[in-house]
C-alpha cells in the first residue's frame, strides 16, 4: 500500500505521529512528512490509525480510505 | 450481520460509522437520519475557519465526493428521531414514520447550554453549533462589540475569530480564570493572558443577570452592576447530550447513554435487552476497561474512534473491541495550537515545564496523580504531543514524559543547530 499526504490540508495538528511514527513526522513549519510511503501489511493497523485521526483528511492510503470509500 | 442499519445523526460520529461500514465491505442498507435540512459538515471549524472565512463550506463538507450517492446511504435531513422501540427494533421519526432497523447507532450529540428563552429569542443573540450560526455570525464582524459569555473552548476561539476579523471582543466568565477549573490556575492564567495580549476584555467572575434589547443595541447587564453594550452576543456555557427522545426506551441514560467498551448500550437496570443497538460520539457515555470508570468525551476524536469500534461491531458482535484511545482535543486561539491528551480532572497536581526548541520557549503542562501521567496540554508544540499520547497509552509516569519531553526538546535545538 502507498501512502499520500496534501500538505495544503494539513493544519499541523501531530494527530499522526501520536499514532505511528515510523510513517509520519513534522516538518520545520509543522506540517505532515512522509517518513516511508510504502506501508507492509503489518504496518496497516498503526497507519490507519494515524489516518482515521487526522480531522482534516490531509493523509490517505492510495486506492483505499477517504478516497475510494467515500 | 445487519440488512439495515440505522444512523440517528450526521455529524462526525454517525457519517464516519456509515463510511467505516462501507470501507469494511457492508452491502446491507444505512439510512442516516440528520434533525438539520444541511448536508453533513465538520464541526470543529465552526468557530475557527469557518467563521474566519478561511474555509468554505464546501471544504467542511463530511461526505467525500460523490456524496451521499458514492456512500450508498440514504439520508433523511430535517427530520428528528422521537423515539425507540426496543421490541420492535425500530425508531419513530417526527415525519410519523416508523423506522425498522437491523442494527441502530445512536449518534444525536450535545446540543447548547442556553440562558432563559427569552435571551435566545433576540436576533442578536447566538450559540455555536450549527452551520447556520457560523454563516450568520460571519456576518457580524462589523456591527459593534461583540460580548461572549463564557470562556470554555467555544467562548475563546470564536473570541479569537472576532478579533482577527477585526471585532471589539469581550469574554465573560463566571469562574476566576478561563478552564481554571479543568486544567488548573497556572495553565488558566495563562490562557487568559493569550485572551488579553491579543486585545480581548476579559472579565472573569462575572455573572450574567439579563440580556435585553435597547434599540440596536444588545445591553448584556452582569450581577456587579456593569452593563456591557454589544451588536452581537455569544453564548457559549457547555452543552447538554441529545437523549430526551430515549426516555422511557429502557436504555441506561445519564448525562448521557451508557456504553460498552464496544459502544454497545446497556439496558437501564434488568431492562429489555437492546440488541445491535450502539451508541458513539458526544451523546456516548462508555465505559473505559482501564479505569473501569465511564466517561462521556466531547472531543472530535473521540467520536471518529467510536465509529470505527461500532462499525467493527456491527460487523462481527463477538469481535474484542480495540483499546481505547486516549482522550485527545485540540483548539487554536490567535494562532497558537493548544492541544490536551488524557483527563486532567482525574490530576491530584499539575506542573508547567519549559522546554528551549529551536531558541523558542515551549510550554507544556504534566497532570499526575500519585506520580502516574493522567494528562497533558502541549502550547504551539503539536511534536510534543505526539509523545505525550504514546506516553499516556504506555502508562508512563509524569516522569518519564518529562524526561522524553526533553530529549525531544535536545533533539530538535540540535537538528537545527
Amino acid at each position: 500500500m502507498k501512502l499520500a499526504s496534501d500538505v495544503v490540508k494539513c493544519q499541523g495538528y501531530g494527530n499522526c505521529i501520536a499514532a505511528d511514527e515510523k510513517h509520519f513526522d513534522l516538518d520545520d513549519d509543522g506540517l505532515v512528512v512522509l517518513l516511508e510511503e510504502t506501508v507492509a501489511d503489518e504496518d496497516r493497523t498503526s497507519v490507519e490509525a494515524a489516518i482515521r485521526s487526522c480531522p482534516v483528511d490531509a493523509i490517505w492510503l492510495e486506492g483505499v480510505g477517504s478516497e475510494a470509500a467515500r | 450481520m445487519s440488512d439495515h442499519v440505522v444512523i440517528i445523526g450526521a455529524s462526525v460520529g454517525g457519517i464516519r460509522t456509515a463510511q467505516e461500514l462501507r470501507k469494511l465491505g457492508f452491502d446491507g442498507d444505512i439510512t442516516v437520519v440528520g434533525a438539520e435540512h444541511e448536508q453533513p459538515y465538520d464541526k470543529p471549524p465552526l468557530s475557527k475557519q469557518l467563521l474566519l472565512g478561511t474555509q468554505s463550506e464546501a471544504e467542511i463538507s463530511l461526505l467525500g465526493e460523490g456524496g451521499w450517492e458514492a456512500l450508498g446511504v440514504t439520508p433523511r435531513l430535517g427530520v428528528r428521531a422521537e423515539s425507540l422501540d426496543i421490541d420492535s427494533m425500530a425508531v419513530h421519526l417526527s415525519d410519523g414514520e416508523d423506522l425498522q432497523y437491523d442494527a441502530l447507532v445512536i449518534a444525536t450529540g450535545v446540543r447548547p447550554r442556553t440562558l432563559a428563552p427569552e435571551v435566545h429569542e433576540l436576533d442578536s443573540v447566538f450559540t455555536v453549533r450549527e452551520i447556520a450560526d457560523a454563516r450568520a455570525l460571519r456576518e457580524r464582524a462589523d456591527r459593534g462589540p461583540v460580548v461572549i459569555i463564557g470562556a470554555g473552548f467555544i467562548g475563546a476561539e470564536a473570541a479569537s475569530s472576532f478579533r482577527a476579523l477585526g471585532a471589539e471582543v469581550t469574554l465573560v466568565e463566571a469562574l476566576g480564570a478561563p478552564f481554571g477549573r479543568v486544567l488548573g490556575d497556572e495553565v488558566g492564567a495563562f490562557l487568559a493572558d493569550l485572551q488579553r495580549d491579543n486585545g480581548v476584555e476579559l472579565l472573569t467572575g462575572a455573572a450574567v443577570e439579563t440580556i435585553e434589547k435597547d434599540g440596536d443595541r444588545t445591553l448584556v447587564r452582569l450581577a456587579d452592576g456593569r452593563t456591557l453594550s454589544a451588536g452581537t452576543v455569544v453564548v457559549g456555557i457547555g452543552s447538554l447530550p441529545n437523549t430526551e427522545w430515549l426516555e422511557g426506551s429502557g436504555l441506561k441514560l445519564g448525562d448521557g447513554v451508557f456504553t460498552d467498551a464496544g459502544c454497545a448500550v446497556q439496558p437501564d437496570g434488568f431492562g429489555p435487552h437492546a440488541e445491535s443497538v450502539f451508541a458513539v460520539g458526544d451523546v456516548a457515555r462508555q465505559i473505559d476497561p482501564r479505569t473501569n470508570k465511564d466517561y462521556r468525551v466531547e472531543h472530535w476524536t473521540n467520536a471518529a474512534e467510536q465509529a470505527y469500534v461500532a462499525a467493527r461491531q456491527i460487523m462481527d458482535p463477538t469481535m474484542a473491541p480495540s483499546p481505547p484511545k486516549a482522550p485527545y482535543f485540540w483548539s487554536d486561539q490567535f494562532g497558537l495550537k493548544i492541544q490536551m491528551v488524557g483527563r486532567p480532572s482525574e490530576a491530584t497536581s499539575v506542573t508547567v515545564h519549559r522546554f528551549s526548541v529551536r531558541g523558542s520557549e515551549k510550554k507544556v503542562a504534566v497532570y499526575e496523580n500519585d506520580g502516574a501521567l493522567v494528562a497533558a496540554v502541549t502550547f504551539g508544540w503539536p511534536r510534543a504531543l505526539g509523545t505525550c499520547r504514546q506516553a499516556w497509552e504506555a502508562g508512563a509516569t509524569a516522569a518519564e514524559v518529562v524526561e522524553k519531553l526533553a530529549a525531544l526538546a535536545d533533539q530538535n535545538t540540535v537538528a537545527s543547530a
